[in-house]
C-alpha cells in the first residue's frame, strides 16, 4: 500500500523545524509503524538523505522509549497502544499522514520526532521511590496488602513513562504521568510512610520543571496507551492538599535511628 | 531536591498554592461557592412568576439582612477575585507549557464545554459587571426604581438587545457550568467508580437547569408571559 508522510524535521533543538513530505510507496500491511518508518529511512539513506530519527527500544509496547504524534493523536488513532505496536493495516492505501514530535516546554525537541523527557526522570528522582533498601525476597505474607489496593497499585504502575499524556493534553501537563506514580506507591503499604512527602516533591517538581495543570479534559486517560485512570489524579490532589495542610516537622531531637 | 519547611501558616498557604495543584484547588473551591450562589440566585428569582409583590418583598426581605447581606456579598466577591486571579495564572501557564503549537492536533475525548472554559470565563465576567449595573445599581438601567425590582426586570428585559445579551451570557454560564460542576469534584480528589458518572450526570443536569432558569426570565418578558 501506499503512505504519504509529512515528518517534522528538525536538526537539533536549536534550529527551526519544518513538516517535509514523502511518498512511500512498498508499505506492507503487516509492518509496525515503526518498520514503515525503517523502510522510509533506508530509502533516505540510500539516496544520501538524512534519516528520520525517531525514539524506539523494545518495540513491544512496555519500554515508553516510542511515541510521537500522528495526525494530532500521541501514538495515533488505535487506542490503548504504542507507536510500536500501531501496524499499518489500521491505515487504508494512500492515506496522508501528519507525524510530528510530542511538543510541550518541559519536552524539548532534540532532533526530528525525538524529545528529551528527561523531565520526567528529575521529577521521579525528586519522589517516585521508596526508600527501603532492597535485601532478599521477605516472606510474601507478611505485609498484607488488600487486592483492591493491590489492583489499583498494578493498574497504576502499568505507566511506562512515554510522555503521551503531557502531548495530548491541552496544557501540556504531565498530572497523568506523575499522579500514576503518586497512586502507584502510595497505596501499597511500603509506599505509605512517605506518601506526603512524595506528593509534596513531585507536585513541586512537576510544576518547575514547566508542566502546566489540569483541566479535567479527560484528554490523557484516553489516548494513555496502558489505560492509566484519571482517577490517579483526583488521589494525586487529595494527597498534596492533606500533605500540605497537615505538614509537620521532624523532631530534632527524637527518632534517630 | 531538600527538604520542605513549612514553618508559617503563611509559608504553607504560599507553598501550596504556588504549585499547579493548589491553584487548581483554589478554583475548584471558589468555584463550588459561585455555583451554589447561582443556584439560589436563580431559584430566588423564579417568584418573578408569581408576580410583582412577591418579588418585591423577596427582594426587600434580602435588603433587610443588612450586615449578613453584605457578608455573603464580600464573601461572593473574594470568591470571583480569587476565581479569576488563578484562573489568569493558570491561563498565563497554559501559554508557557507548550510555547511551540502543533501543525496538526486531533482531541479524542474533550467536550466543547471544557475547550472553552477560557472563553466563557471572561464573558461571564463581562456579563455579571452589566448584570449589577442594569439591575443592582441602575446605571445601566434606562428606567431604574430603587425598591421595585419586578418593575426594574420588566423594563430592563423589554429591550431586546439587553435581553439578547442576557441570554447568550446564561447559555455560557451554563456551559462553563456543564464542565465545572464535574471537574471541582475531580480537582479536589472526589473520584470513584461508583459515584463519578453520577457526579458527571449531576455536572450536565445542573448546567441544564441553569441555563434553562435564568435564560426563562427575559424569554418571559419578551414574550409577554410576564408583564
Ligand atoms: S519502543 Fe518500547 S514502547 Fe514502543
Amino acid at each position: 500500500m501506499k503512505i504519504i508522510l509529512n515528518i517534522w524535521r528538525q536538526k537539533n533543538s536549536s534550529s527551526p523545524g519544518k513538516m517535509v513530505r514523502y511518498e512511500l510507496g512498498n508499505v506492507n500491511e503487516h509492518m509496525s509503524f515503526l518498520e514503515m518508518l525503517d523502510v522510509l529511512n533506508e530509502e533516505l539513506t540510500r539516496k544520501g538523505e538524512e534519516p528520520v530519527t525517531f525514539e524506539h527500544d523494545c518495540r513491544e509496547g512496555i519500554c515508553g522509549s516510542c511515541g510521537f504524534m500522528i495526525n494530532g493523536i500521541p501514538h495515533g488513532p488505535e487506542r490503548g497502544t504504542t507507536v510500536c505496536q500501531l501496524h499499518m493495516r489500521h491505515f487504508h492505501d494512500g492515506e496522508e499522514l501528519w507525524l510530528e514530535p510530542f511538543r510541550a516546554k518541559a519536552f524539548p525537541v532534540l532532533k526530528d520526532l525525538m524529545v528529551d523527557r528527561s523531565a520526567f526522570d528529575r521529577i521521579i528522582a525528586a519522589g517516585g521511590y521508596i526508600s527501603i533498601n532492597t535485601g532478599s525476597a521477605p516472606e510474601a505474607n507478611s505485609i498484607p496488602v488488600k487486592k483492591q489496593c493491590a489492583d489499583r497499585a498494578m493498574d497504576a504502575a502499568a505507566c511506562i513513562g512515554c510522555g503521551a499524556c503531557v502531548a495530548a493534553c491541552p496544557n501540556a501537563s504531565a498530572s497523568l504521568f506523575v499522579s500514576a506514580k503518586i497512586a502507584h506507591l502510595g497505596l501499597l503499604p511500603q509506599g505509605e510512610p512517605e506518601r506526603d512527602r512524595r506528593a509534596m516533591r513531585m507536585v513541586l517538581k512537576m510544576t518547575e520543571e514547566g508542566f502546566g495543570y489540569c483541566t479535567n479534559t479527560g484528554e490523557c486517560e484516553a489516548i494513555c496507551p496502558k489505560g492509566v485512570k484519571i482517577e490517579n489524579i483526583a488521589m494525586m490532589h487529595r494527597d498534596f492538599t492533606r500533605a500540605v495542610a497537615l505538614f509537620r516537622e521532624e523532631s530534632k531531637a527524637g527518632g534517630a535511628g | 531536591m531538600g527538604t520542605i519547611a513549612l514553618n508559617s501558616g503563611l509559608e504553607r498557604t504560599a507553598f501550596f498554592y504556588q504549585s499547579v495543584v493548589g491553584k487548581k484547588v483554589v478554583m475548584a473551591v471558589t468555584g463550588s461557592v459561585l455555583c451554589l450562589f447561582v443556584l439560589g440566585h436563580m431559584l430566588g428569582n423564579m417568584q418573578i412568576y408569581q408576580g410583582a409583590e412577591k418579588l418585591n418583598n423577596y427582594a426587600a426581605f434580602l435588603q433587610g439582612l443588612g450586615a449578613g447581606l453584605w457578608a455573603v456579598r464580600l464573601v461572593l466577591l473574594a470568591c470571583v477575585g480569587l476565581h479569576i486571579l488563578s484562573a489568569y495564572q493558570l491561563w498565563r501557564l497554559k501559554l508557557d507549557a507548550r510555547p511551540t503549537p502543533y501543525v496538526k492536533k486531533a482531541t479524542v475525548a474533550t467536550t466543547y464545554a471544557a475547550r472553552t472554559m477560557t472563553w466563557s470565563g471572561p464573558i461571564v465576567l463581562a456579563f455579571i459587571i452589566y448584570h449589577l449595573l442594569h439591575f443592582t445599581t441602575g446605571q445601566a438601567h434606562p428606567d431604574f426604581r430603587r425598591g421595585d425590582v419586578y418593575h426594574n426586570v420588566i423594563a430592563g428585559f423589554s429591550n431586546p438587545a439587553a435581553s439578547l445579551f442576557y441570554i447568550v451570557a446564561n447559555i455560557l454560564l451554563a456551559i462553563h457550568l456543564y464542565h465545572g460542576v464535574w471537574s471541582m469534584f475531580q480537582t479536589v480528589g472526589v473520584n470513584h467508580p461508583r459515584y463519578t458518572p453520577w457526579l458527571k450526570r449531576l455536572s450536565k443536569a445542573y448546567a441544564w437547569v441553569i441555563g434553562i432558569g435564568n435564560v426563562s426570565f427575559p424569554l418571559a418578558v419578551l414574550t409577554g408571559i410576564v408583564k
